[in-house]
């Protein structure tokens, strides 16, 4: 067995005085998908932001790949083929949909640009008829498919998505939760993924961690998760897909 | 005078944007809008207090207060009946897709070739008299605050940070021209880049402190910053001269011939007559190639790496560091080439006047050229140029409008309303082009086609 791809290690951060995260450990393997699921403010997006390196942890380690990436910028981080799709997609609106996914593949300067557009828009069909229409002007679901397909131009070794479900029509949902079990099985990507949508989030996951105020609570494979009363319970019931 | 009618004609807009209102109803619409002057003129019109010695007389102006609200339930009768109905009916503008591209590209020729050749086409249009004032004030006066509308682009259009500080590199630049002018006898094509990477250095001096602020509290700190740099060359007197400035700049050459009448001048060299035209038109052409310049780097830096990063860094800039794009460098480079081109304009604006104060750097400045640019639409190149074409060429023109004054008496002095003229603009701005003159964005990368990019769809007050 290799060493995980992504190690987080007795993680804090804190919002000026406020503690967000209470000492955190997670893994996540090459080729695997990892759901964290928790409710509102428990600390989901935060750690991921803390993996970015905004804002930095204070204690405890994180190691990505054999590198410690604690310290390092969020650009830095970038670099190591970390890729990320922030909370509430966060497209640049007044730019193409072309000139998002350019953004995208910055870090590499465009070096591999035709070739990730072939495969993004492969992957969003819908993209492909919009490349020029302003990324405001997308409906959601689209801003959602260009938000991934943006982190995907940068060939990230690690996707993290922030609920990629975020207000998004059911029907949406499941086209979004394809894609990215799509490039999993065909790429080998390895996701982790940050969602509210405890169902179809753990369906999608191979692990998933539940995290409460913090802290983890709760780890094991998506299926059986999924039948634990107690996450049923707190993040499954009243919410019957 | 129109105040009252204008704060109601938001209210009444959303009333009755598509019927015509009734003539009955606009009429007393209007009447009411006569007594609100009437009811506001009284005490800052109606009564005129006059001084003779030591005595104060009142003075009652009925005939001015009558006429003035009479104007007020003209215009109001004539909007509610013309022009509001005529507003809510007509279709949205949108030239730029409107036009034919190719007469955009004749457009674009015509325009620089005028451009290029308007020192002489005012010369034989006006005479050796009066060509002096149409390429001293309106050509190169009007392209140093192109030149400063478009590098100050680079940070408020391009890069989305406000700062209402500008003047300060335009400042750095002339005053840092102008000492290592006079100190050190260097020439004018020293000190421009000098003053250039000077004004750079400012930039990164200013940037690094505000890295972390945006909107608002930005414009705050420039705002200061803008301030210090002004009180430090009033106070900084064995400096910079305080108050009394710097005079005896040198002029610029033309290759090591200076533009005067002797022997080794640039008309005996070339066997011309000497007069003071030349050196209007060689200053002319430096500030055109300077403003050529500005426009040039802009363009090629929008299409590579670091001008799109600035795009998206006035988008969002939580995104932006997601995507591995270091906004650090990112704001600091805007901010220093931002301000290099400020330095350069300074530069320049020193080696022409020939003395500077700081009597030229007030925060006024800051506000003109940042007009511009929200006038212009922010990031589009056009739009700025179109901008200071209008706001300093209409000041310009305010000069020439002695006629008025049979009209209006000879205390009458049009330049007075400069400011009222702008706001008027500004306002008018607001309600019909809330996005500046040019609100397409074009792309600065495509496939196949090219596509404007309307601006008209996009939610006003973002990004």
């Amino acid at each position: 067995m290799t060493a995980p791809l992504l190690q987080v290690r007795g993680v804090t951060a804190y919002y000026g005085k406020i503690c967000a995260l209470k000492g955190v450990d997670i893994d996540v393997n090459a080729n695997e998908i990892v759901t964290l699921i928790g409710a509102n403010g428990a600390g989901k997006s935060t750690l991921m932001m803390t993996i970015f390196g905004d804002p930095r942890a204070r204690e405890g380690q994180i190691i990505y790949d054999g590198h410690d990436i604690t310290q390092l910028a969020p650009h830095e981080i970038a670099r190591l083929r970390i890729a990320q799709s922030p909370e509430g997609r966060r497209i640049f609106a007044r730019m193409t949909v072309l000139e998002n996914l350019q953004m995208g593949a910055s870090i590499d300067n465009l070096a591999h640009f035709d070739e990730d557009l072939e495969r993004v828009t492969a992957l969003f069909p819908r993209l492909k008829e919009r490349l020029y229409q302003r990324g405001g002007t997308l409906s959601g679901g689209e801003q959602q498919m260009l938000a991934i397909a943006r982190a995907l131009m940068s060939r990230p070794r690690l996707l993290m998505l922030d609920e990629p479900s975020l207000g998004l029509a059911p029907l949406i949902v499941r086209q979004i939760f394809d894609v990215i079990r799509d490039i999993n099985q065909t790429d080998g990507m390895t996701v982790f993924l940050v969602e509210q949508n405890a169902f179809h989030a753990l369906k999608l996951a191979h692990r998933a961690y539940v995290m409460v105020n913090g802290e983890i609570t709760m780890t094991g494979t998506g299926r059986e998760l999924l039948s634990r009363p107690e996450v049923r319970a707190a993040y499954l019931e009243g919410g019957r897909h | 005078m129109r105040g009252p009618s204008i704060t109601q004609t938001a209210t009444t807009r959303d009333t009755a944007p598509h019927t015509r209102p009734g003539v009955a109803a606009a009429f007393f619409d209007a009447l009411k809008t006569a007594l609100l002057v009437i009811g506001l003129g009284t005490p800052i019109i109606l009564i005129e207090t006059r001084q003779s010695g030591a005595v104060v007389t009142l003075h009652l102006r009925f005939g001015l207060l009558a006429a003035l609200a009479g104007i007020a339930f003209a215009a109001r009768l004539l909007h509610l009946l013309v022009i509001a109905p005529w507003l809510a009916n007509r279709q949205p503008l949108r030239l730029a897709e409107r036009i034919p591209r190719q007469f955009k590209t004749w457009a674009k020729r015509a325009v620089i070739a005028f451009v290029v050749l308007y020192p002489f086409i005012a010369l034989a249009l006006a005479g050796k008299g009066g060509a002096i004032k149409w390429i001293d004030n309106f050509g190169i006066q009007l392209l140093i605050y192109v030149m400063l509308g478009w590098g100050l682009n680079i940070v408020v259009g391009l890069a989305g940070l406000l700062d209402l500080g500008y003047v300060a590199f335009y400042a750095v630049g002339a005053y840092s021209s102008a000492l290592l002018a006079t100190t050190f006898g260097l020439s004018f094509w020293l000190c421009l880049p000098l003053a250039g990477i000077l004004a750079a250095f400012w930039g990164i001096l200013l940037g690094f402190p505000v890295l972390r602020l945006r909107g608002d509290y930005l414009a705050i700190v420039t705002l200061a910053f803008g301030e210090i740099i002004r009180l430090v060359l009033i106070n900084w007197v064995d400096f910079t001269g305080g108050y009394a400035g710097i005079s005896g700049i040198p002029r610029p050459t033309f290759f090591g011939l200076p533009f005067t009448a002797g022997e080794d001048g640039f008309a005996a060299f070339f066997g011309l007559q000497f007069t003071p035209l030349h050196r209007l038109f060689f200053l002319f052409y430096v500030i055109l190639a300077l403003a050529f310049l500005t426009n040039y780097v802009t363009i090629k830096l929008r299409r590579l790496p670091i001008g799109r990063a600035w795009e998206a860094l006035r988008e969002d800039e939580i995104a932006c560091r997601s995507l591995g794009i270091d906004t650090v460098t990112t704001k600091l480079t805007a901010f220093s080439i931002g301000a290099m081109f400020g330095g350069f304009a300074g530069a320049f604006f020193a080696a022409r006047q020939g003395f500077i104060s700081p009597e030229s750097f007030i925060f006024m400045e800051s506000a003109v050229i940042l007009a511009i640019v929200v006038l212009g639409g922010m990031g589009s190149q056009v739009g700025v140029a179109i901008a200071a074409v209008v706001m300093i060429g209409g000041t310009e023109l305010l000069r020439e409008l002695d006629w008025l004054k049979q009209i209006f008496g000879p205390s009458f002095d049009p330049t007075k309303y400069r400011m009222l003229l702008f706001g008027l603009a500004m306002v008018a701005m607001m309600v019909w082009k809330p996005r500046g003159l040019i609100s397409t964005r074009e792309p600065s990368i495509v496939l196949h086609e090219r596509k404007a990019i309307s601006g008209d769809l996009v939610k006003e007050g973002h990004g």
